[in-house]
C-alpha cells in the first residue's frame, strides 16, 4: 500500500526493530517506561475487567426472563448487576479509550517521543491494578450488593458485604485516573512537536485533553466521598447517617458532582474517536473543526454543573431543579453540534466502509438517540416519571455502550494494524459491527419501553405483564455478547496470523501514521516539523485552500 | 541521542530541551495542587456545610481543641516555608551543597515538630480523653452526636494533612539524597523547586484549616 | 415512536404493553409532552440516519485513489444548527418546568397521608387513624397529599399510573401529592435500591369512589385519629413536662408554630415542617432556640418513625386548632 508518507523520515536505526520486538521477557513488559507498552497494558487489564463485567450482564439478563427471576436468589441478583457496575463503569469505561489508545495515541500524535511522565504513567498502571484487584477480590469473596452508585445509609450502615474493600479498591483506581489525566495535560501542553499548535491538533487529542480535565478536577472529588464512606462504614461515625444528624443526599451531591462528569470521560474520547475515523474513511477534513474542538471543552465544563439532574425526585428545591434541569438541557447542544459536523463531514467525501467506519456510523446513529432520550430526563416533569425506571437504564447504556464502547471497538480496530504491525480479517469485522448494532438495539429499545411503563430498575423479580420486553432485551442481550466475543477471537487470531500491515494502510492523514507498524521504541527518528492543519486530506479540484496554506509536508 | 549528550544529569530522553523537562516539571506540579485542592475542597466542603447544620455542637467541638497547639504549629509551618524557600534561593545562586542540605534539613525537622506537637500535645491528649470517634469515644457530658461529628471532621482534615505533611518529608529525604550526590547545580535545580510548591501547598491547606478547626465560633466574643 | 409501532405491528402491539394506565390529574400532562420528545426523537434519529445512508451511497468510494471534493465551513451552517436545538431545548424547558411547578404544589384541600418506608415494606396512616401495609386506599377526585418518610435506607415511593415519584429519606420529610382521575388498582413500586428484597417493596393503589371509600374507612377497625394518638405518646413521653405551653416554661410551647418561620440560636431562620420536627426530638441540639438553654435529651432510639409520624401530626393539630380558635 501507500510508503509515499512513511519514507518521509529517516528509517530507524535498526530497520525491523519496533516497540514490540525491542526486548523481550515478562519483566521487560511489567518495568516499561514506553507509552505504547503502558497502553497494551492497559488493554490487558481492562478487557479482562470488561470480561468480569459482561459475565455479570448475561447472568443479569438470564435472570429476568421470567418474571419470578430464573436464576438467582434477589441477594446474589443484587451482587450480580452490582458487579455489572462496578466493573464496567470504574474499571472498564472510565480507562478504556483514555488509558489504551490515549496513551499509544497521544506522544504519536502530537509528534513525541513519549508522554511527559513515563514513570508516572507506569505507576498509574500499577495503582489501576491494586485498585481492580481490590474490586475482584471484594467480589469473588462475597461481592457487593449496594449498586455501582453506593448510596448511604444502605451502603454505609445496612449492607452486609465487602463494601468498604471493593470502595478501597475504586478509591485507589482513581488516583491511576488522575495521574493519567495529570501526565495527558502536562504532554499535551508541554509535548507538542515544533509547527503542532492547539488548532492543528488532531480531535482525538482535543478529546483527550477535556478527558484529563475531568480526571484531574473531578476524580479527587469522588476519592474523597468514598473515603469518608469508607470510614464511616468502618468507624461508625455517622458523616452521612441521619440518625446523628448525617446528611444521606449530600453523599449524593458529592458523588454525582464526579459521577456525572464521569460519563463524559466515557463519552468525550469516543467522540474524539469517532472525527478520527469519520475523516480517515471520508478522506475528508472534519466539517467545521474549531466547532467540534471547543464542544468538546464546553461538554467538559457544563458537565460539572449538571449533577442535581439525577436528584430531581430526592426533594431538592423546585428552583434547584429547574436550574439544574436548564444546565442539562445545556449539554445537549454541544452533543448536537457534533453530531450535525460528523454527518456533515461525509458530505461530498470519499466514503468507505471498512469495518471502524461501521462502527463510527453506529456511534453517530447510537450515541444520536442515547443523548436524545436524556431530553426526557433533563424535562423535570417527564423525568419525576422515568427517574430510577429501566428508562435509565435504557438511556446511560445508548451513551455508553452503544457510544462509547461502539467508539472504542471501532478506534480498536482503526489503530490496531498500527498497534501490532497486523491486519484483521475486515469481512469478520464487517459480521461482527452488525451484528453487536443489532443485538444492541434489541437488548436496550425494550428497556425504554419498560421504563415507560413503569418497570424500576434493579428488581430481581418484577410483575408479569414486563415479561415480554424483559425477554426481547434478554435475546438481544445474548446477540449482544456473540458479537463481543467474534472481535476478540480474530483480533487475537490476527496478531500471529493477520497479514503483515503497511505504516498506512487506510492512508489517513496524522502523523501516527507516517512511522512503521508498529512503532519504533522511539516513535520519530527525527522529531516532525507539522506544517499543515489535520485531516488536510487531498481534494480533487485541486484549487487553492484559502484557509489551509501548508500543503506540503515537512 | 548524541546531540543530547552535553545535557546535565537528570535529563530524561522523552524530552527535546532542558527548558521543556523543566516546564512540564512545574506545569505537572501545578496540575497536582489543582487536583489536591479538589481533593481537600470536597471535604471542606462538607465540613462548612455541616457546620451550619451543627452550629451549635460545631462550637462546642472546637472548644476541644487546644488554641496554643495549633497557633504553635502554624507558626512551625510558616517557617518551614521560608527554609525551604531558602533551600531553593541557595541552589539557584549555586552556593554550596552543604548549605542547601542545611536548609532542608532545617526544613525537615520544622516538619517533624509538627507532627511531634500533633501526636503528643493533641491527638494523645484526644485520646485519653476519649474525643477520638471509633478508636476512643467516650459518650456523654459534652461529647454529644455533633461534638462526635466535629472530631470526625477534625481527624479526617487533620490526619489527611498529616499524611501530607509525612509525604512532604519523604520527598525531603530524597531531596537531600539528590543534594548529597551532587544533582543540583544552579542550572539544574528543578526538583527543589517544584517539591517547594508541594510543601508551600501542604502549609497553606493548614492556613486554611487552623481557623476553620480553632478559631471561628465564639471562642473570641466580637471576633 | 410509539404511534409507529402501535399502527405498524398490530399483532406485536397486542402483546407488548406500550402505554402506561394514566389515572392521574397530571398524567395527561406528563404523557403529552413524553409523546412530543418521543417525535423529536424519532424525528432527528431518522434525518441523522437517513442523512448517513444518502452520503453513504452517493459519495461512496469508487476508485482506491479517490479524492474528496473541497467543500468549505460556512459559519451560518454552525450557527443554524447551534441555534435551532437550542431553541428546542428552551421550549422544552419552558414546558416542563411549567408542568413540574404546577404537580409539584399540592393544593391548600389535600388531604393528608403518612408514608414509611422500611425494609421492605410501605407502611401508610391516614390521617383519620386507619393503618395500612403495602396498600393504599385513596377515594377518586380528592387531592391526596402523601408525607413521605423513611425509617432506614432511603426508599422512593412511586405509583406508575400517576406519573408520582418521590424519595423517602430517613430523618426527612418530602411530600408529593396526586389527585386519581379514574377507579382501579395500580402499582405502587419501591424504586430506589434499598437492599435484598428491594423488589419485593411493592404493593397496590385502590382508587375507590368516594362512597366506597367512606365504606371503607368505616368498615375498618375504629381508631382514634392520628394526632389524637400522638396526643397520647406527648404525654407518655412526658414532652409535656417542659413543653407546658405557658410562658416562661423551661421549652417552647408548641401551639402554632408548624408552617411558621422560628429563628435559631444561630440566626438563622428555619420554617417549622415535619423534617424540623423530627429533628428536634432525635437530633434536638440540631435545633437549637435562642433564649432556651440546650437541655432537651434526645429521644433517638426510643420514638421510632410511627411514633414519630402521630407526633407530627399532633404538633400539626395544635396548629390548626388555633387556627380555628381564632
Amino acid at each position: 500500500m501507500s510508503t509515499a508518507t512513511a519514507d518521509l523520515h529517516d528509517a530507524p536505526a535498526e530497520p525491523g526493530v519496533n516497540y514490540l520486538n525491542a526486548s523481550y521477557g515478562i519483566r521487560s513488559w511489567l518495568l516499561t517506561l514506553d507509552h505504547k507498552r503502558i497502553g497494551l497494558l492497559y488493554l490487558a487489564a481492562i478487557t479482562f475487567m470488561f470480561l468480569v463485567g459482561g459475565v455479570a450482564a448475561v447472568m443479569v439478563r438470564m435472570h429476568l426472563i421470567e418474571p419470578q427471576g430464573a436464576l438467582f436468589e434477589p441477594e446474589t441478583y443484587n451482587k450480580m448487576f452490582t458487579t455489572h457496575g462496578i466493573m464496567m463503569v470504574f474499571f472498564f469505561l472510565i480507562p478504556s479509550i483514555p488509558a489504551t489508545l490515549g496513551n499509544f495515541l497521544i506522544p504519536l500524535m502530537i509528534g513525541a517521543r513519549d508522554v511527559a511522565f513515563p514513570k508516572l504513567n507506569l505507576m498509574s498502571w500499577y495503582v489501576f491494578m491494586i485498585g481492580a484487584s481490590l474490586a475482584v477480590f471484594g467480589t469473588l469473596a462475597g461481592g457487593v450488593d449496594t449498586g455501582w452508585t453506593f448510596y448511604p445509609p444502605y451502603s454505609a450502615a445496612y449492607s452486609h458485604t465487602n463494601v468498604a474493600v471493593v470502595a478501597l479498591g475504586i478509591f485507589i483506581a482513581g488516583f491511576s485516573s488522575i495521574l493519567t489525566g495529570l501526565n495527558f495535560i502536562v504532554t499535551i501542553h508541554k509535548m507538542r512537536a515544533p509547527g503542532m499548535t492547539w488548532f492543528r491538533l488532531p480531535l482525538f487529542i482535543w478529546g483527550m485533553y477535556a478527558t484529563s480535565l475531568i480526571f484531574v478536577l473531578g476524580t479527587p472529588v469522588i476519592a474523597i466521598t468514598i473515603f469518608l464512606l469508607g470510614l464511616e462504614r468502618i468507624l461508625h461515625v455517622g458523616i452521612f447517617d441521619p440518625a446523628v444528624g448525617g446528611d444521606p443526599l449530600l453523599f449524593q451531591h458529592l458523588f454525582w458532582f464526579y459521577s456525572h462528569p464521569a460519563v463524559y470521560i466515557m463519552i468525550l474520547p469516543g467522540m474524539g474517536v469517532i472525527s478520527e475515523l469519520v475523516t480517515a474513511f471520508a478522506r475528508k477534513k472534519i466539517f467545521g473543526y474549531s466547532f467540534v474542538a471547543f464542544s468538546s471543552l464546553s461538554i467538559a465544563v457544563i458537565s460539572f454543573v449538571v449533577w442535581g439532574h439525577h436528584m430531581f425526585v430526592t426533594g431538592q428545591s423546585i428552583y434547584a431543579g429547574l436550574v439544574f434541569s436548564v444546565l442539562s438541557y445545556l449539554v445537549a447542544i454541544p452533543s448536537a453540534v457534533k453530531v450535525f459536523n460528523w454527518t456533515a463531514t461525509l458530505y461530498r467525501g470519499s466514503v468507505s466502509y471498512e469495518a471502524p467506519m461501521l462502527y463510527a456510523l453506529g456511534f453517530i446513529g447510537l450515541f444520536t438517540i442515547g443523548g436524545l432520550t436524556g431530553l426526557f430526563l433533563a424535562s423535570l416533569a417527564t423525568d419525576v416519571h422515568l427517574n430510577g425506571t429501566y428508562f435509565i437504564v435504557a438511556h446511560f447504556h445508548y451513551v455508553m455502550v452503544g457510544g462509547a464502547v461502539m467508539a472504542y471497538l471501532g478506534g480498536i480496530h482503526y489503530w490496531w494494524p498500527k498497534i501490532t504491525g497486523r491486519l484483521y480479517p475486515d469481512i469478520w469485522a464487517r459480521i461482527a459491527a452488525a451484528i453487536i448494532f443489532v443485538g444492541f438495539n434489541l437488548t436496550f429499545f425494550p428497556q425504554f419501553m419498560l421504563g415507560y411503563l413503569g418497570m424500576p430498575r434493579r428488581y430481581a423479580v418484577y410483575p408479569a405483564e414486563f415479561q415480554v420486553l424483559n425477554v426481547l432485551s434478554s435475546a438481544g442481550a445474548s446477540i449482544l455478547g456473540i458479537g463481543y466475543v467474534i472481535p476478540l477471537v480474530y483480533l487475537i487470531w490476527s496478531m500471529r496470523y493477520g497479514p503483515v500491515a503497511s505504516s498506512n494502510p487506510w492512508k489517513a492523514k496524522g502523523l501516527e501514521w507516517t512511522i512503521p507498524s508498529p512503532p519504533p521504541t522511539e516513535n520519530f527518528a527525527e522529531i516532525p516539523i507539522v506544517t499543515e492543519d489535520a485531516y488536510n486530506y487531498p481534494v480533487a479540484d485541486a484549487h487553492a485552500y484559502p484557509d489551509a496554506p501548508g500543503v506540503a509536508r515537512v | 541521542m548524541a546531540a543530547h549528550s552535553a545535557h546535565p544529569p537528570g535529563f530524561a530522553h522523552q524530552f527535546e530541551t532542558v527548558a521543556q523537562q523543566r516546564e512540564a516539571g512545574t506545569l505537572g506540579m501545578w496540575v497536582f495542587l489543582v487536583t489536591e485542592i479538589l481533593f481537600f475542597g470536597g471535604m471542606f466542603t462538607s465540613y462548612i456545610i455541616y457546620r451550619s447544620l451543627h452550629l451549635h455542637s460545631f462550637i462546642q467541638g472546637s472548644h476541644e481543641l487546644i488554641v496554643k497547639f495549633g497557633a504553635t504549629n502554624t507558626a512551625v509551618l510558616i517557617f518551614s516555608s521560608l527554609t525551604m524557600a531558602l533551600a531553593i534561593r541557595t541552589a539557584q545562586v549555586g552556593k554550596s551543597k552543604g548549605q542547601i542540605i542545611f536548609w532542608l534539613i532545617l526544613t525537615m525537622i520544622l516538619g517533624a515538630a509538627f507532627i511531634a506537637i500533633k501526636l503528643r500535645y493533641e491527638w494523645y491528649r484526644d485520646y485519653v480523653e476519649g474525643l477520638i470517634p471509633g478508636v476512643s469515644w467516650l459518650d456523654g457530658g459534652t461529647h454529644t452526636p455533633g461534638v462526635k461529628m466535629f472530631m470526625c471532621f477534625y481527624f479526617f482534615m487533620t490526619g489527611l494533612h498529616a499524611l501530607h505533611m509525612v509525604v512532604g518529608l519523604g520527598i525531603l529525604t530524597v531531596l537531600v539524597i539528590m543534594t548529597a550526590r551532587n544533582k543540583f547545580s544552579s542550572q539544574y535545580y528543578a526538583p527543589l523547586e517544584i517539591s517547594g510548591l508541594y510543601w508551600h501547598f501542604v502549609d497553606i491547606v493548614w492556613i486554611f484549616l487552623f481557623p476553620l478547626l480553632y478559631l471561628i465560633g465564639g471562642r473570641y466574643p466580637g471576633s | 415512536m410509539m404511534g409507529l409501532i402501535q399502527s405498524g405491528v398490530g399483532s406485536l402491539a397486542a402483546m407488548i404493553p406500550i402505554q402506561p394506565a394514566a389515572a392521574s390529574s397530571i398524567a395527561r400532562g406528563v404523557d403529552r409532552l413524553y409523546l412530543v420528545l418521543s417525535g423529536i426523537t424519532a424525528f432527528f434519529t431518522v434525518l441523522i440516519f437517513s442523512i448517513i445512508f444518502v452520503f453513504m451511497i452517493k459519495y461512496r468510494r469508487r476508485s482506491d485513489g479517490e479524492k474528496s471534493a473541497e467543500t468549505h465551513t460556512p459559519l451560518a451552517v454552525e450557527l443554524t444548527w447551534t441555534i435551532i436545538p437550542s431553541l428546542i431545548c428552551a421550549v422544552l424547558f419552558v414546558w416542563s418546568a411549567a408542568l413540574y411547578v404546577q404537580n409539584a404544589r399540592p393544593p391548600a384541600s389535600s388531604t393528608e397521608i403518612f408514608v414509611i418506608g422500611k425494609q421492605w415494606m410501605w407502611h401508610l396512616q391516614h390521617s383519620e387513624g386507619p393503618r395500612e401495609i403495602n396498600e393504599l386506599h385513596v377515594p377518586v377526585g380528592v387531592p391526596i397529599k402523601l408525607t413521605i418518610t423513611s425509617q432506614d435506607v432511603i426508599h422512593d415511593f412511586y405509583i406508575p399510573a400517576f406519573r408520582v415519584k418521590k424519595d423517602a429519606l430517613p430523618g426527612r420529610y418530602t411530600s408529593l401529592w396526586f389527585q386519581a382521575t379514574e377507579t382501579g388498582t395500580f402499582h405502587l413500586f419501591c424504586a430506589q435500591y434499598c437492599g435484598t428484597n428491594h423488589a419485593e417493596m411493592i404493593g397496590w393503589v385502590y382508587v375507590m369512589s368516594p362512597t366506597d371509600y367512606a365504606a371503607w374507612l368505616a368498615g375498618g377497625e375504629k381508631t382514634e385519629s392520628l394526632a389524637q394518638q400522638g396526643e397520647r405518646l406527648f404525654t407518655q413521653f412526658g414532652c409535656d413536662s417542659c413543653h407546658t405551653g405557658e410562658a416562661g416554661a423551661q421549652a417552647p410551647s408548641l401551639a402554632g408554630v408548624y408552617g411558621k418561620p422560628e429563628k435559631m440560636a444561630n440566626g438563622e431562620t428555619r420554617i417549622v415542617d415535619e423534617s424540623l420536627i423530627s429533628q428536634a426530638i432525635w437530633v434536638p441540639t440540631s435545633v437549637h432556640l435562642p433564649n432556651y438553654k440546650s437541655i432537651m435529651p434526645t429521644y433517638q432510639g426510643q420514638v421510632d418513625s410511627e411514633q414519630m409520624v402521630r407526633l407530627i401530626a399532633y404538633v400539626k393539630s395544635l396548629s390548626s386548632q388555633e387556627r380555628n380558635g381564632k
